[in-house]
């Protein structure tokens, strides 16, 4: 197996010294999918804020291998900016760029084949703000694309989109992670993390980490969410949260 | 016809208020499209109405406008963010006062008795006035200003996008922003010789908000708002010659005029063809 793209061990995050997210300790080969479940305040925003170097952990390490990139939730970008798909896919070859060169033609290109790989050739040239919610995802992905990013954080990109959208977008996290992109997915769709390869439980402390066979049994699900939990029928080991639990901070 | 055309070009200070005016209306015109997008109209007018104290006692001390328009730039700037970090919850409301504060304060040097004559140029500009120097002046800061918004073209968008994607994209939005902010205040002393201190954020904010009601795209809006702006700078200056009216007043109520219209323009297009803008 390749070097493991990110590695947390004894690791406590949190700030001004005070921990949030306390007892990280995984190893996430390249080329995953990984879904990190929890309740809003568990600790999903802060580690995604500690993989991107925003804050160093309390205790322990987290150590990243790779270059890595967010997607942001999409009803947090602007709708109303003047800029098209593909303007949006060429920022991300920003990354790793000095500041006194402009993106040229190869990056235009990278950004492209980006969109092509979103499946958004098409729209490239459409303004940003009238494309879908599940085509702004794409158009936000082909940006970390762009950035040449091995590890995708993405911030419940499932939220608010149709049924056709979510299982575009499902497929294109597998096409990634068939590419070799490992993608890390904070949701609160524990059936769907189910068919991913790691699943992450946190609750202000890591409560299980492994394949979703083994680490998303019922009592982790209990100590995860606290309790409220749904038996899916047919697979009494598993769980599932109340519809009404599909929010996000 | 051609009378009315070529009659201002005989004057020097005629066709040195039009180069004047094509300077601080490309630049103003350029650097507001930021402003707009970054939404810091507030911040801008707010910058050009808190370095007056400066200006009134650059004059009251016989020393460069530039000189104390750059002094209280820094000291609006200063003052500024010291009370916003007290009042975090109203920046608006504490920004406001400063700016107030600092407004009377240079009207109370500008009204005292040891004013020189012409004190109200610096309220009210004096593009007619325009010298030489002045025009030389106005192209020397022009000009880095035109170069950093080309080099830094794509930073400025990327940030104004997403604050939040500019770490991973190596561009730091609180850098990004204080760029505009300088930016704004260069443009402000270029432009507070010609247009004044109460009119200058017109050039900055008008042009550019005329031409984002009338497009959905970067480029298309940049090179909109430089032609309003020059545009309204011609038409105001030759408005001003045939009607014997202050300069700056008639290029800011072109300005003004040019917003209105791309507003109708704009509500028409999307009663029309229900869409937002001319372009898409």
């Amino acid at each position: 197996m390749d070097a493991a793209a990110v590695i947390a061990a004894h690791a406590a995050l949190g700030y001004g010294g005070k921990s949030v997210l306390d007892g990280l300790e995984f190893e996430i080969p390249p080329g995953s999918r990984v879904g990190v479940l929890g309740p809003n305040g568990g600790g999903k925003t802060t580690l995604f804020r500690a993989l991107l170097g925003e804050i160093s952990p309390l205790a322990g390490s987290l150590e990243v291998t790779a270059s890595i990139s967010t997607v942001a939730q999409t009803d947090r970008s602007r709708l109303d900016y003047p800029v098209s798909a593909l303007d949006v896919a060429v920022m991300g070859s920003l990354a790793g760029m000095p500041w006194w060169k402009r993106p040229g033609r190869a990056e235009k290109r990278r950004a492209s084949e980006a969109l092509e790989k979103v499946g958004l050739t098409e729209q490239a040239k459409s303004s940003f703000g009238d494309l879908s919610g599940g085509q702004r995802q794409r158009v936000l992905i082909a940006r970390a694309l762009t950035a040449e990013a091995e590890i995708l954080l993405m911030d419940e990109p499932f939220t608010g989109l149709d049924n056709k959208s979510e299982a575009r977008l499902e497929s294109l996290i597998d096409e990634l992670a068939r590419s070799g992109q490992t993608v890390m997915i904070a949701t609160h769709e524990v059936e769907q993390a189910s068919r991913w390869d790691l699943v992450l439980c946190l609750n202000r402390t890591q409560i299980s980490f492994g394949r979703p066979e083994e680490a998303l049994s019922k009592p982790v699900l209990e100590a995860t969410y606290g309790g409220h939990i749904v038996e899916i029928p047919g697979q009494p080991d598993l769980g599932v949260l109340p519809a009404h639990h599909h929010h996000h901070d | 016809m051609i009378d009315w055309l070529t009659d201002p070009l005989a004057f020097g200070a005629t066709t040195r208020a039009l180069i004047e005016i094509a300077i601080l209306g490309t630049v103003g015109a350029a650097v507001g499209c930021w402003v707009i997008l970054y939404r810091l109209s507030y911040s801008a007018e707010s910058l050009a109405h808190g370095l007056f104290p400066g200006l009134v006692g650059a004059a009251l001390l016989g020393l460069p406008i530039l000189l104390g328009g750059a002094a209280g730039v820094l000291l609006a700037a200063a003052l500024i963010a010291l009370v916003n970090r007290f009042a975090t919850d109203d920046a608006d409301t504490a920004t406001a006062v400063v700016v107030t504060t600092l407004f009377g304060l240079g009207v109370l040097l500008a009204l005292s008795p040891e004013s020189p004559p012409g004190i109200s140029e610096l309220l009210f500009g004096d593009l007619l006035g325009t010298t030489d120097s002045e025009i030389i002046a106005s192209a020397a800061f022009a000009a880095p200003v035109i170069v950093l918004l080309w080099l830094l073209h794509s930073r400025l968008l990327a940030v104004g996008f997403d604050q939040g994607s500019g770490p991973a994209l190596g561009v730091s939005p609180g850098l990004m922003t204080g760029l505009v902010l300088s930016l704004v205040a260069v443009t402000v002393l270029i432009g507070v010789q010609a247009l004044g201190n109460l009119l200058v954020a017109a050039i900055l904010v008008g042009p550019a908000a005329a031409a984002r009601l009338l497009t959905d795209r970067f480029r298309p809006m940049m090179m909109l708002s430089v032609v309003f702006a020059l545009l309204a700078g011609l038409a105001g200056i030759y408005i001003s010659f045939h009607a014997k009216i202050a300069a700056g007043a008639a290029v800011a109520g072109c300005l003004v005029m040019i917003y209105l219209l791309a507003a109708a323009a704009s509500a028409v297009a999307e009663r029309s063809f229900g869409r937002t803008s001319l372009n898409q």
